[in-house]
């Protein structure tokens, strides 16, 4: 029993090492994908907690695309069940793709103009409103700093999706920090 | 290379995630064309704003807390086991130096202030926990608190009387937000942990310690003070003598 004790205290050990200098990065996803800190906080909680009961089928590399990937599983069930509770799921994904087509065609076409300085929390709101499909990438890639492939493995979705849909969330961001400019 | 293929790859490109050849191809088309090359210029301008500003979220001091019951580290543990001998150990010495004729034994409570006290100085030892806003100026750690916690803990600079001001954190005491002012003395870091007092006044300034670190405890104006420290009893009482000196005609 000392033995198995000794054992889990290791195992605790070298996942608090390897995991929780990514704690930032989890909750900062948390916080855009599901838009409170208190959801935020509670899905950044229950995602530590699976990665450490699963710690074992860690197969080493990088370990912060593998804890977003639970994040985000999280936060789809906690999507799933905000759905089941206002009877729409209002922020489904397939929803959102139709949604956004049509106002990426309504999306100006990008000017030269050079973007004027907003304050942090005015670009951070920015993001959250964009549709949750091209919030995620834009997150993973500009502030969580994963490679494509990482995104494409995080999201399950083929590298080329990620790039179109980093393309069309840059261009939604990009009009909406225009507008937001003109006031 | 088209337009439509263009309009995806400049993205790869400003992300650096195109091979050499690949990065020619685009700035190539880019170079005759004009409406690719304004967006290329326009989405490289988004990716600096969006660098400029700090976009992240910094987890709460409660959900580091919540994981760290759920996974404890070996350095809690067996700092649990330290202080329940230290319990005993303290119970033991009191009753000998009693005569037997008063036993103080501290309520669970206060046992279990000092215990995590002692817990919270020991984690910001540790590598970059020492503090959440770095800075040796009052006026800059003090308004790091506001909207952080509910009180406003006096920040005081005492680098004039030997105690040179590091910075602030938030941490917690006894499941409740507590603001950490740290100092250091030469290599020794005294942690100040400030918080709300009205319910639970330390009738009299007292030094303790515990499990190796001396601890002075105080209360003024509603808010309950404990120095921690691995300096001297003389050196932080000394510490705790200049800081009430100094906050209160600062305070009050």
């Amino acid at each position: 029993m000392a033995y198995e004790a000794g054992v889990d205290r290791d195992k605790a050990e070298r996942f608090r090492l390897a995991a929780l200098p990514y704690l930032d990065d989890v909750y900062t996803l948390a916080r855009y994908l599901l838009r409170n800190n208190a959801d935020a906080e509670d899905a950044a909680q229950e995602c530590y907690l699976r990665a450490f009961r699963h710690f074992e089928t860690f197969r080493g590399g990088p370990i912060k695309p593998w804890l977003l990937a639970i994040l985000r599983n999280v936060c789809r069930a906690e999507y799933a069940r905000r759905g089941t509770l206002a009877g729409t799921l209002s922020d489904n994904l397939d929803e959102t793709e139709c949604a956004t087509a049509k106002l990426w065609s309504e999306a100006p076409s990008p000017e030269t103009e050079t973007l004027q300085r907003l304050d942090g929390e005015t670009v951070q709101r920015l993001i959250a409103q964009l549709p949750q499909a091209f919030r995620e990438v834009i997150v993973l890639r500009e502030i969580n700093e994963l490679s494509y492939r990482e995104i494409a493995d995080v999201t399950g979705v083929p590298v080329g999706t990620v790039m179109s849909r980093l393309a069309r969330g840059r261009a939604l961001l990009r009009a909406a920090w225009l507008a937001k400019e003109k006031g | 290379m088209t337009c439509d293929e263009a309009e995806v790859m400049l993205h790869a490109l400003i992300d650096d995630e195109l091979d050499a050849g690949h990065v020619r191809d685009v700035e190539a088309h880019a170079a005759t064309c004009q409406r690719c090359a304004a967006q290329l210029a326009a989405y490289r301008d988004l990716q600096q704003a969006m660098q400029r500003n700090n976009l992240r979220y910094r987890a709460p001091a409660s959900l580091r807390r919540s994981i760290d019951r759920v996974v404890p580290s070996a350095a809690t543990t067996s700092r649990r086991t330290l202080l329940k001998g230290f319990a005993i150990g303290s119970l033991a010495s009191a009753v000998a130096a009693s005569g037997l004729t008063l036993l103080v034994v501290r309520d669970d409570l206060d046992k279990r202030i000092l215990g995590e006290a002692v817990s919270a100085h020991l984690r910001s030892l540790q590598a970059d926990h020492l503090t959440d806003v770095l800075s040796s100026d009052q006026h800059t750690v003090k308004p790091w608190f506001n909207g952080r916690i509910d009180l406003a803990p006096p920040v005081i600079d005492l680098t004039a009387q030997g105690f040179t001001l590091i910075g602030g954190r938030l941490d917690f005491i006894d499941g409740k937000p507590v603001a950490a002012i740290v100092y250091r003395r030469r290599v020794h870091v005294i942690n100040l942990f400030v918080a709300q007092g009205v319910d639970t006044p330390v009738a009299s300034p007292r030094l303790e310690s515990v499990q190796g670190f001396n601890v002075r405890r105080w209360t003024d104006q509603g808010l309950n003070f404990l120095a921690i420290s691995d300096l001297n009893r003389d050196e932080l009482e000394e510490f705790a003598t200049k800081f009430e000196r100094v906050a209160r005609p600062a305070t009050g």
